[in-house]
Formats: C-alpha cells, structure tokens, sequence
C-alpha cells in the first residue's frame, strides 16, 4: 500500500501496538532544557527511577538565559533552573550544552546544527516548537513535562495516529517573500485550529526549492495552527546540511542513512485525509494584527474589521482601529530572534536590507542569535559590523524575547516588529504588543520605524 | 495519580475562544522547579485588568470552567493544567481543546470534556443567570449532567481508563520492557547518539 512520509515514520517506531491502546513509539532523539525538565527529573527521583537512554537524550539552556552579561546576569530563580538542570544532566550523564559553551543554543537550532537532527528519526522535546526538526523529513512533536518523565524512563510515548495533512505550495517566491510569508499565509487560510492534531507534510515545487533553514521555519509554525507535527521530504539539500555535521553518520555508515533516508518520501498514490494548495507567486508579505497568528494579512493590507469578539478583544488590545493602513503602523521595537527566524540565512536576509541604513532614531532593536554557532559564522561574516553599524544590538544565543523569560522584554504598551512565533498578549512582555512577520521585513520596519513592505526597499 | 471517576460543582463561564497558555500561566511564573504552587498566578494578566470574570464572587470555589474553542493552545507548558488544578478546577468544557493541552491534562488528573458548541453556550447561559446551579461531569457514564439535561461526550478510552482508575502510565509503559528491550536490539547501528 502507498504510504505516506508521516506514516512511514510512525510505522517504523512502533514498539508495540495493540487494540483499544495507543502504539507504544520509540523515541530516538529526546532534546531537554532548563525550563519543562525540572520536575520531571523529580518525578525520577521520587519513584527510583533512572534515565534509560542518556544517550539518546540531549540538554541545553535557553528559555531563560540572558543574552547579555552571562549567568551572573539572570534573575536568581532562572539561575536556580538552570543549576537544577546541570545537576540533573550530571546524574544522569546526559551531555549539556549550557551557557558559555560554543554550542549552545536555542534546542531546535541545536538540535540541526550538530547534525543530531536527521531524516527518519522520533524526535521529541517539552516545547511545543518542536516540530521544527520535521523539516528534515523526521516526524518530530512537543511534548509536557509528565511526557518528558515518561520518555526519560522508558524511551518511549504512547500516541494515537493523526490524520494526514498535505500542504502543497508551488511557484517560485517573489522577491521579498520568505518562508515565513509562506508559513503566514498557510495560517491565514487555516486559522490557529485548522491542523488539529494533523500530520502535516509540506510539500511542492517551492518547498523544494527552500534551504534547510526555510523548511525549518514553515515546520516550526506548525503548531501554530494546531498541527502535530510539522514535515518536509528528505532530499538532496537535506543530505548536503547533514553530511560532514558532528553527529551525522560517516563512511559507510552515512551510505546506509543515504539508502534508508531516500526510502522516506511519500509513495505516489499515497492517500491524505485533508489537501491544501497554495500559488507561492501570489503571496506576499505578511503581518500579523492581532493577538494569534491567525490573525494576519498581507503588509498591503489593512486592519480588518473584527469578526469576533476575539477579534474586538485583539484590536483594544494592539491599540488598533479597522480599516488603518498595515504600513501606517509605527512600532518601538524590533526583535530579530527565535527558533523560527534565528539561523544564519535569517541574518543574512535581515542583513542585506539593514546594509548602509540606520535604525530608525524612536526604535530600539536588537539581534538575538538562534544559537552561539549561528552568533560565531555570522561574526565570521562580517554580519554583526552591519547590524552593530546600523545601531541594532548583538546579543549572545537564547530563546529571548520569543517569549520574555530573560530580561529581555517589552514595556508595556510598546509595540515590536518581531520574527519570532507567538502574538499571544503578554508573550514578549506584559501588556506588550507584538507583529509577526519575516526577518526581511521586521529589518524594513527597524530602518523606517513603521511597518512596511520591504519589497519598497530591496 | 488519584483516580478520577466524577467531578460534580459549580461552574465558572470564561467565554473567550484561542485562549492560550500564556494567559493560562505567563512565562513569569515558569521558574518553579515544583509541580505545585502555580494557582495564584492563574490568568494572572486578566486579572490584573481588574473584574476578571473568575474573580467574580459568584464563581468563586466553581470546579468546572467553561471555556471557548482550542483552549490551551501555544506553548506546551504542562505548567497550564498545574495552575488550573491548583486554583480549584477538576474539569474543562469546551467545543475543543489544542492537543499537547489535552494530553497535558490527563497527566494531571484534570478532565478534559468536548462538547459541541451549543452545549458549552447552554452551560454558559445557565452559569451566567444562575451561577449556583450544579453540575456532574461523569467519567464512567461518559456524560455531563445537570438540572433538565445530560450531554453525552466522546473521551480516548486509554485516557478514560488511566483516569478511572488512577493509572501511572510510566509503570504501564514498563510493563512492556521486553518489547522495548526487543525493539531496541532492532535499532540499526547508525542511529546518531548524542555522545
């Protein structure tokens, strides 16, 4: 029977399947980090139990490091979460990459970085944008901290199948249009719940045609419209990011990943429960409004009337009336972060529009690295002299003002162009208001100190 | 975990749909290094806004919050069903619930009930004109019942049967080791391990 990527995937971990039982999966890689492990480790402690595999198990810190200033510069209960996690990992011999280390990083920038991150692989992690990792054609999800217990003990997760999701999106990007705008205009077709529980595959001419980096970002999103996991096809540009990476296999080995990697792709004829179809040469860039990633229009739009009381609760909230022009929005921050918008190709594009202008004089901005290898090549680059010329500030790797556990937040009532993932109220700071949108165009927005399209400028 | 088999109380309307787990718990209160503790710092922006409907003397003490559309969604944090179980709450209603959010909950011991939209808007109206009237959320019978009307509801029957009857999944999980020893005897040599 044909089979799709998703269910290949799930196939193959099963452990042991039974009726009226979820499948028993196998976990091969489980990311940790300093924020949803604590109390799980306990859970271990109190009933006697071990880590099974630390091998298989990977740490980091960065949801509440500084990025500034070192440890020394966290509040002290941060610091208290991530010594309980050296501890932990000590124990447990669990490598960790903590502040200080040259691989540290953000855990889904590490994860690909050091080539732990591979095609066919049962990825889990306790953050939801764990489905960043399925852009490697590896079926990957976010977990709570019970599950995290239960896969530190026992290397495995009890799952129930979710339906497939195809979302295929051909043509090739118009100048200006990112991955981001791609992932954006997904959501806005779909709202925050259309994926529910799905195994999505993103497929076609124009994710094909994305770096590593790209699929990363439109995987990363995934949750954001309610799907369970996020995935791309493994091909050649997957085996070129892979190949020569710390953990990636080598000689003979990396042939025998090569035979079984290219297996993976869905089967024609393949049958998927729900299809979307996307024309890439008619997206633009895109801009959320409100307070979810749903809600969202193209930077030549305006802001809708509301539909809603969500959408009238969004609007107070943003401080937004319907009908303003996107491009008339003035903002006070910029934050070029995250797990979604942080790697180096994301730099780069911020970069290129940066190059030569000045941050607008009423904006503060800054750069957070995804991780301190992504910081250490775009120094090689000579990337922070433009961004630092230009008046942004360069900070060291972290999850950072994504979602506001270091000090890096917003005021309230300031207002940022952001490349991260969530436009929750609050996230980047109490009673701050935040506008998603791509590295490109949050670049754009820090020069001209309002939104704007960034296709204006290139 | 405690079995749960009913939760029967008051309830308490937060009638607002998309409410993720940041307003459920702000990222400030994720620095605990306990499963405890987090009740006060529940939805802690609303309600510091002032007249948060759960701050309502009428709802105060309710067990069963009734919520709009993909409750729970965002962030993963299991932080979220912590702080709802620490204020009170034993049981959720909505039309739907976002995933990692549900799943998070049953670990907890806190009910994740789906009812279709105008149920939840009948348990709404009702709570918001009589704030006192009860309510049992039946998990063996499958049923949510009140005064006049019994809402049947479709629950994962491995869930169910891990609430019933107070079932740790990680000891459940361990009674199939020779099934993960065999599985992994199968693992092919070139699976990356992180050392």
């Amino acid at each position: 029977m044909a089979k799709t990527l998703a269910r290949k995937l799930w196939d193959t971990h099963i452990v042991r399947s039974a009726e009226g039982e979820p499948d028993l999966l196998y976990v091969d890689l489980h990311l940790i980090h300093e924020v949803t492990s604590p109390q799980a480790f306990e859970g271990l402690r109190l009933s006697g139990r071990r880590v099974r595999r630390p091998d298989l198990t990977v740490a980091t810190m960065d949801h509440n490091v500084p990025t500034r200033g070192g440890v020394r510069a966290a509040d002290e209960l941060s610091r208290k979460q991530m010594e309980v996690l050296a501890e932990n990992c000590k124990q447990e011999g669990i490598p960790l990459y903590q502040i200080g280390s040259s691989r540290q990083g953000i855990v889904h920038v590490i994860g690909p970085e050091l080539g732990l991150t591979q095609p066919g692989l049962l990825i889990v992690c306790g953050d939801s944008h764990t489905s960043t990792h399925g852009a490697f054609g590896a079926l990957a999800f976010g977990i709570g901290t019970s599950e995290v217990e239960l896969v530190l003990a026992t290397q495995c997760l009890p799952q129930k199948l979710g339906g497939n999701f195809a979302v295929t999106v051909d043509g090739e990007l118009p100048i200006g249009v990112t991955a981001k705008d791609v992932v954006l205009g997904v959501i806005a077709r779909t709202g925050t719940s259309g994926g529910q529980g799905h195994l999505v595959e993103y497929r076609g001419s124009t994710i094909r045609g994305l770096s590593m980096e790209g699929r990363m970002t439109i995987c990363n999103m995934s949750i954001e419209w309610g799907a369970k996991a996020g995935m791309v096809a493994p091909d050649d540009t997957t085996f070129a990011y892979l190949e020569g990476r710390p953990h990636a296999p080598k000689g003979a080995a990396w042939e025998a990943a090569l035979d079984d990697w290219r297996s993976l792709p869905t089967d024609d004829g393949a049958i998927f429960d729900h299809e979307m179809t996307i024309d890439a040469r008619r997206l633009e860039p895109h801009v959320t409004w409100g307070t979810n990633p749903g809600q969202v229009v193209p930077v030549t739009g305006r802001v809708p009337s509301p539909r809603s009381e969500t959408d009238e609760r969004a609007l107070r909230y943003m401080d937004l009336k319907p009908g303003v022009a996107v491009s008339d929005i003035a903002i006070d921050r910029v934050f070029i972060g995250s797990c979604t918008n942080a790697r180096l190709e994301d730099l780069r594009a911020a970069a290129l529009v940066i190059e030569g202008h000045k941050v607008h004089p009423k904006v503060r901005a800054m750069v957070v690295p995804g991780s301190t290898s992504v910081k250490r090549a775009a120094e090689n680059e000579g990337l922070d002299l433009i961004f630092k010329a230009a008046g942004f500030e360069w900070r060291n790797a972290g999850c950072s003002m994504c979602l506001g556990m270091n000090p890096d937040i917003l005021a309230p009532g300031e207002r940022c162009a952001s490349t991260s993932n969530r436009n929750f109220e609050g996230r980047q700071g109490s009673g701050g208001r935040t506008h998603l949108m791509s590295p490109p165009m949050a670049a754009a927005a820090a020069i001209t100190g309002h939104l704007v399209d960034v296709r204006e400028m290139l | 975990m405690e079995p749960v088999r009913q939760v029967s109380g008051r309830m308490a309307p937060l009638d607002r749909a998309d409410v993720d787990t940041d307003q459920i718990i702000p990222k400030q209160f994720l620095k605990r290094i306990e499963r405890t503790g987090y009740g006060p710092f529940l939805f802690y922006d609303w309600r510091a806004e002032g007249d948060f409907v759960l701050d309502r003397p009428e709802y105060q003490g309710a067990s069963v919050l009734l919520a709009g559309a993909n409750f729970g969604c965002g962030s993963s944090r299991e932080h979220a069903p912590w702080a709802l179980r620490d204020a009170g709450f034993k049981a959720i209603i909505a039309p739907s619930f976002a995933d990692i959010f549900r799943g998070n909950c049953f670990k907890t011991g806190l009910l994740p009930v789906t009812l279709p939209d105008g149920q939840v808007r009948h348990l709404i109206d009702l709570v918001s004109e009589e704030p006192t009237a009860a309510i049992t959320v039946d998990l063996e019978a499958q049923e949510v019942r009140g005064d006049g009307f019994a809402y049947r509801f479709e629950i994962d029957q491995f869930a169910r049967d891990c609430l019933l009857n107070g079932l740790d999944e990680i000891a459940l999980v361990e009674r199939h080791a020779s099934d993960i020893d065999g599985y992994e005897s199968r693992r092919v040599a070139w699976l990356p391990v992180v050392r």
